[in-house]
């Protein structure tokens, strides 16, 4: 509930920054960011501002760090055991790469939608319930409204609204990866991460997805990673291009799909590798 | 060119063909699965040889004595000079002692799974898991005497009350028996959930406490309530603990400080003494090992039943 006040806040804000035509604000400032898997520096010197309410895509051959960026958004990363890190990552002017900076409270703020559909071995609703609940919300008829909210957000409320009481392993892969966004929707985040939503997924699936993306970028900010380019070139606002682990070239998505500044870009962009 | 090739190299499908027509091969591969079947009969003939010899001996024993006294009689006083065979004392014996030891082992256990499966690093559980596993292998005679000999005299001092022999001791001691299998089928059942679920639910802000229980946990069921009824089935069937630690006095009540005598501990004391063959305390202890088998079935049927209900699929 206080989440929804600060976001009504920050939509207006907007709203009036756009009437203004002020610049958005940065959701995620990087500034020489490293990463190292063990021996192996997985991340260079990465410097990056991601800003709100936009679609930014994150386009690249495989191992160029493209994931590992995205993870490092919300500290996944740290699952791997060996993993070390400098530099800084703000997230709304605060760094989150501080030992101090509690994970689960950046996790719910930043929600994560992944590359296989993983929803938990639960009913529908409780699987959408899930999150509101572990951060406190109880109450039947207020956890009902989230998840058909969340539900008509993920574009599937129509589709499931007579079995929500159903193992959420029935329902097909394109479904269960918009239970995933609709589950991540339920906490209402301020960012959305999407590591390769659509590579699990069939085209009319994935094509659900992008139309949903779209959608979600009028109160989210959205960061996908995705291997498809025409993926990026349609659903994206602005694109960065990694490659072995440095950030090539990071601009409009036009831009780098039309009439890019460096050559690697061109190259891969136009399918001469990767 | 083919023929010019084959000239030149090895001809190895005729060195395949020669080798298939000579030696074991041929033989071994029909031999083999006849010798298999054969070894796969033995264990179920026995299987059925001892339920047969059970159930044969079981109706003599119906012949002496009703069935209906049997399953409902309170007093179990086979070597009274008026014997009565009343099942109710020693099934009270045997479920008084899995009541404590599933108590003590299913918490601990789980807890033991859950820090292993969630929490433990890769290096603690390299050390625990093999020192759990010692803990299963250690025979239960020592087990028996360690319950006699020093935790009945530990109890004695905090409840002075206890008697030598009593079910407290012998149950404390079987659920720390059954822990290890508790402990390490449940570990198997949390780590086998898959890790995307792990991840899904701390990207949504949980703490792995709330994924391990909220979760992994649930995901997990069947295979943790297998653990624990196959620790109970096993727990019934627990014989030289009771044997040495719970005492021989089958008596009808709720008390734990006192003596009692399991069902497995009968058997045990009427096998080791001097009862005659043919007499009815004879046929008793084959009624009394049916009953076990009916139990301990039961157990087995409820865990398979359980491993399928709550099959979660992911």
């Amino acid at each position: 509930m206080v989440q929804a006040i600060v976001r009504e806040e920050q939509q207006t804000k907007q709203e009036m920054k756009v009437l203004q035509n002020q610049p958005r604000e940065n959701v995620y400032e990087t500034n020489n960011l490293n990463l190292w898997y063990g021996d192996k520096h997985a991340l260079k010197d990465i410097n990056l501002n991601i800003q709100e309410n936009n679609v930014t895509a994150i386009i690249g051959p495989s191992g160029c760090g493209k994931s590992t960026y995205l993870k490092t958004l919300n500290r996944m990363v740290e699952l791997v055991p060996s993993v070390r890190t400098t530099g800084e990552i703000n997230y709304r002017q605060r760094n989150i790469l501080d030992k101090g900076y509690s994970v689960e409270e950046l996790r719910t703020k930043v929600g994560m939608v992944f590359q296989k559909p993983n929803p938990f071995p639960k009913s529908i609703y409780d699987n959408i319930a899930y999150g509101p609940r572990i951060h406190g919300i109880k109450n039947k008829k207020v956890l009902d409204q989230i998840v058909e909210q969340s539900l008509r957000g993920a574009a599937i409320w129509d589709e499931v609204k007579d079995r929500l009481h159903d193992n959420a392993y029935g329902l097909s892969g394109g479904q269960q990866q918009r239970i995933c966004i609709a589950r991540c929707l339920a906490i209402e985040p301020d960012v959305i991460l999407m590591d390769e939503p659509t590579s699990a997924l069939d085209p009319i699936s994935t094509l659900k997805v992008e139309e949903l993306v779209q959608e979600l970028k009028e109160n989210y900010s959205i960061i996908i990673v995705t291997h498809n380019m025409q993926q990026a070139a349609r659903i994206s606002d602005k694109t960065a291009f990694f490659l072995n682990g440095e950030v090539i070239e990071f601009d409009a998505t036009d831009k780098i799909f039309s009439n890019p500044s460096d050559k690697r870009t061109e190259d891969y962009v136009s399918g001469r590798f990767g | 060119m083919v023929s010019q090739k084959r000239e030149k190299s090895l001809d190895v499908q005729q060195m395949i063909a020669d080798k298939k027509n000579k030696g074991l091969g041929r033989k071994a591969e029909k031999l083999v699965p006849t010798i298999l079947f054969i070894t796969a009969a033995v264990s179920v003939l026995t299987t059925i040889g001892i339920v047969f010899t059970l159930i044969f001996e079981t109706i003599e024993f119906f012949r002496r004595v009703s069935f209906w006294e049997y399953i409902t009689g309170t007093e179990w006083l086979p070597f009274a000079g008026e014997p009565s065979y009343g099942i109710l004392p020693l099934v009270l014996g045997t479920l008084k002692v899995t009541g404590i030891a599933i108590v003590v082992a299913v918490p601990l256990g789980l807890a033991v799974a859950i820090y292993l499966s969630e929490f433990a690093s890769d290096k603690v559980r390299r050390v625990i898991k093999p020192i759990l596993e010692v803990l299963a292998g250690v025979p239960t005679i020592v087990y028996g005497f360690f319950a006699l000999t020093f935790v009945t005299p530990m109890l004695q001092k905090i409840f002075p009350s206890l008697e030598i022999f009593n079910a407290l001791s012998p149950g404390l001691i079987i659920g720390l028996m059954i822990l290890p299998t508790i402990a390490s089928l449940s570990e198997d059942a949390l780590s086998s959930v898959p890790n995307a679920m792990r991840e899904g639910a701390l990207g949504l802000g949980s703490t792995k406490l709330e994924v391990a229980l909220k979760i992994i946990l649930p995901a997990a069921l069947s295979g943790v309530l297998a653990s624990v009824v196959l620790a109970m089935s096993r727990a019934i069937g627990e014989t030289m603990i009771v044997s040495l630690a719970g005492g021989s006095t089958p008596l009808f009540n709720f008390d734990v400080t006192g003596s009692i005598q399991t069902m497995t501990a009968y058997i045990v004391q009427v096998s080791t003494g001097d009862a005659g063959y043919g007499t009815t305390i004879y046929y008793s202890i084959y009624a009394v090992g049916f009953t076990l088998f009916i139990f301990t079935l039961i157990m087995n049927l409820i865990a398979s039943w359980i491993s399928k209900r709550f099959r979660e699929e992911y």
